[in-house]
């Protein structure tokens, strides 16, 4: 079953007097606990895929349609609404407020899906211990890890049940072996049943995934199978 | 419905924690709330006080009188050269009405003078001496703490007594025991016979009747001023406040015939209502009120364009948090809202602070017999002040964090 249909998507900017075609024209099916790498050099349009696919921006042209719905046609609120309940976001720098401990970055979904209190404190607490940070909940970001910044981000993307989790170079500012633990998390929660679209520009990281597509200058130049996929242990 | 209060209430206690996290630059941007809340607060307060110490020394007084003079006190229409140029009034003029007026209940004579009061080592200066008679106590609603006034025997034969007013007794007998003591004003000795219950209405000023000492009117003018060069003033008690006006309209036609005016002639004196007072109260009050209104127009604005300011700042610096809970999920509104309470907050909390100044500074006025206390409507007036200043300093930089578009502000460094 399709979750995500684009067809013929573009994302144009005006740079002075200049267009700049951040995609020119992308056409993508991606199924139901499909587990997708996004592959291209710098510049491809890889951010400004993940963005429209993410309901974080809105394609200059073509059709969106997010498990049946319309997403080019959504106003704001609606694609708010959409962003909270259907797609979970980790990113390369992971965005965690600063001034807030793991437990309340992870509930705060929660709070805009106006999830009461006490259901908010279990769930983000469930999916913290997920993640493996359960005696980390009461720390702040800087008193954690790298990697275990990444992992409350994994928690807060997944405590609200998301259809997809959208991860933008999510190892990017990770060494090697912390990169190969939320690899590993990935796969484990890929195994669970959930729908993974993963940003990244190398090519080990990618053949995690079953399937890479690769981008160059705004445009899908292959999208293929991984036959030799790596299986974390 | 359910989910707006929800929206609130989640939303007060993300502000909270943002305020908590920026405790310094909050409780500074938030002086100019605070001065604006203190003085409008302090201001009420004061203008309550004056008006309570107002009425309670009208009441003192008595507040159905007329008082005959030479003078106009209040009324700013007379020139002063006229008035000057009028006849005194005197002794004879106040026996010739008091034989013609029928409706006043009481009716006395009074001369002032400015002397030094002692008893022993102790002396208060400038004190003002009432000399008067008997009737005079009638007039007033005055009452004693201890002794009586002077009786119509010591009256009429000019005796050397004195009734003094409780805040010129403490002053001279801290020890108490003022009761047939001998005290010297300018000089002479006169005996104690009573001393006047606190009135404690710092608003009269001179006409406190604490500040005052009162003696039989015939040793003014053997001892202070001439009784040739003095005007005397005639007091009047009308029986109640109804009578007021027939008592003047009687009292304005026997002074005429005292005087021997000619019916073109215009009135050679004046009678002075406590109205007129009232009149130059509000006056008072009324600047009191300009003056505070300014500071604290003044205060409020520059408060509110520091919050404003501030605001924006902490917009500025939390982009990214911005899109962090946009991404998440965040609406318009929810921004919006977030950000509109942490200002209210900011400005409520500057405005309990306000507050608290005011009482404080209440209590250090109180301190100085100038009787203030912050109500429970000052109370409501801080609040809601504050609470609109925060609202409305909070709604152009909250108006900028809503509309941020979630991609660029991730981007943001
Ligand atoms: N807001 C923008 N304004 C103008 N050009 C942009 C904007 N965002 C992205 N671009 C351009 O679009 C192209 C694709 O960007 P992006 O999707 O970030 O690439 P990638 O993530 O693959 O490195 C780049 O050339 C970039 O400069
Ligand atoms: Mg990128």
């Amino acid at each position: 079953m399709n979750i995500i249909n684009i067809e013929h998507i573009a994302k144009i900017y005006q740079v002075g007097s200049e267009e700049v075609h951040a995609l020119a024209d992308v056409s993508l099916r991606i199924n139901k606990n499909e587990y997708v790498a996004i592959m291209g050099p710098s510049g491809s349009g890889k951010s400004t895929l993940m963005n429209i696919l993410g309901c974080l921006d809105t394609p200059t042209k073509g059709l969106y349609d997010f498990s049946g719905e319309n997403v080019s046609q959504m106003n704001d609120n609606e694609l708010a609404s959409i962003r909270n309940r259907q797609i979970g976001f980790v990113f390369q720098t992971f965005n965690l407020l600063a001034r807030s401990d793991a437990l309340h970055n992870v509930e705060l979904p929660l709070i805009y899906a106006g999830v009461s209190s006490h259901e908010r404190r279990e769930r983000a607490e469930a999916a913290l211990e997920n993640v493996g940070l359960k005696d980390r909940m009461t720390h702040k970001p800087n008193e954690l890890s790298g990697g275990q910044r990444q992992r409350v981000a994994v928690a807060r993307a997944l405590v609200t049940n998301p259809s997809i989790i959208l991860a933008d170079e999510p190892t990017g500012n990770l060494d090697t072996k912390t990169g190969a633990d939320i690899m590993r998390l990935f796969h484990e929660i890929h195994e669970a049943g959930n729908t993974i679209i993963l940003v990244t520009h190398e090519e080990y990281i990618a053949e995690h995934a079953a399937r890479i597509i690769r981008l160059r200058d705004g445009l899908v130049e292959r999208d293929e199978e991984v036959v030799n996929r790596f299986i974390p242990v | 419905m359910k989910n707006f209060i929800f929206e609130i209430k989640e939303g007060l206690l993300i502000s909270l924690k943002a305020i908590r996290a920026n405790k310094a630059r909050s409780v500074l941007t938030t002086l100019g709330i605070i001065i604006g809340v203190a003085s409008v607060v302090l201001m009420s307060t004061a203008i309550k006080g004056i008006d309570q110490s107002f009425q309670q020394g009208v009441a003192s007084l008595g507040s159905d009188n007329l008082y005959i003079d030479k003078w106009a006190w209040f009324d700013n229409d007379i020139p002063w050269w006229e008035m000057r140029n009028r006849k005194n009034i005197t002794m004879e003029d106040f026996k010739a009405y008091k034989d013609l007026a029928k409706l006043p209940i009481s009716v006395a004579p009074s001369a002032n003078s400015q002397r030094t009061v002692k008893y022993q080592e102790r002396s208060v200066q400038f004190v003002s001496i009432t000399g008067t008679d008997y009737n005079y106590i009638n007039t007033t609603n005055l009452s004693f703490d201890e002794g009586r006034f002077f009786s119509e025997l010591e009256s009429n034969g000019g005796r050397s007594v004195v009734v003094l007013g409780s805040e010129i007794s403490k002053k001279l007998f801290p020890q108490g025991g003022p009761m047939n003591q001998l005290v010297k004003i300018g000089g002479n000795r006169f005996k104690v016979v009573g001393v006047l219950e606190e009135q404690g209405s710092w608003v009269m000023g001179n006409w406190n009747p604490d500040n005052q000492v009162y003696v039989p009117i015939q040793n003014i003018f053997k001892y202070f001023v001439s009784r040739h060069s003095n005007s005397i003033t005639l007091n009047v008690r009308a029986e109640n406040s109804q009578m007021v006006e027939a008592t003047k309209e009687e009292a304005l036609g026997i002074m005429r015939r005292v005087r021997g005016l000619k019916y073109n002639e215009k009135n050679d004196f004046s009678i002075n209502q406590q109205e007129g007072l009232l009149t130059n109260i509000n006056q008072t009050v009324g600047v009191i009120q300009i003056a505070g209104l300014l500071i604290t127009g003044l205060a409020l604005f520059v408060g509110a364009i520091g919050i404003m300011n501030i605001m924006f700042v902490s917009v500025k610096e939390r982009t990214r948090e911005i899109g962090i809970r946009k991404a998440i999920g965040a609406t318009r509104r929810t921004i919006l809202g977030q950000f509109i309470s942490e200002s209210a907050i900011i400005c409520l909390i500057g405005g309990m602070i306000g507050l608290a100044v005011a009482i404080i500074g209440s209590m250090v006025i109180a301190q100085f017999d100038f009787p203030v206390t912050v109500d429970i409507d000052a109370v409501i007036l801080a609040f809601t002040i504050s609470l609109i200043t925060g609202i409305l300093s909070g709604l152009a930089p909250a108006y900028t964090a809503a509309k941020l578009d979630p991609v660029d502000a991730l981007r943001y460094e």
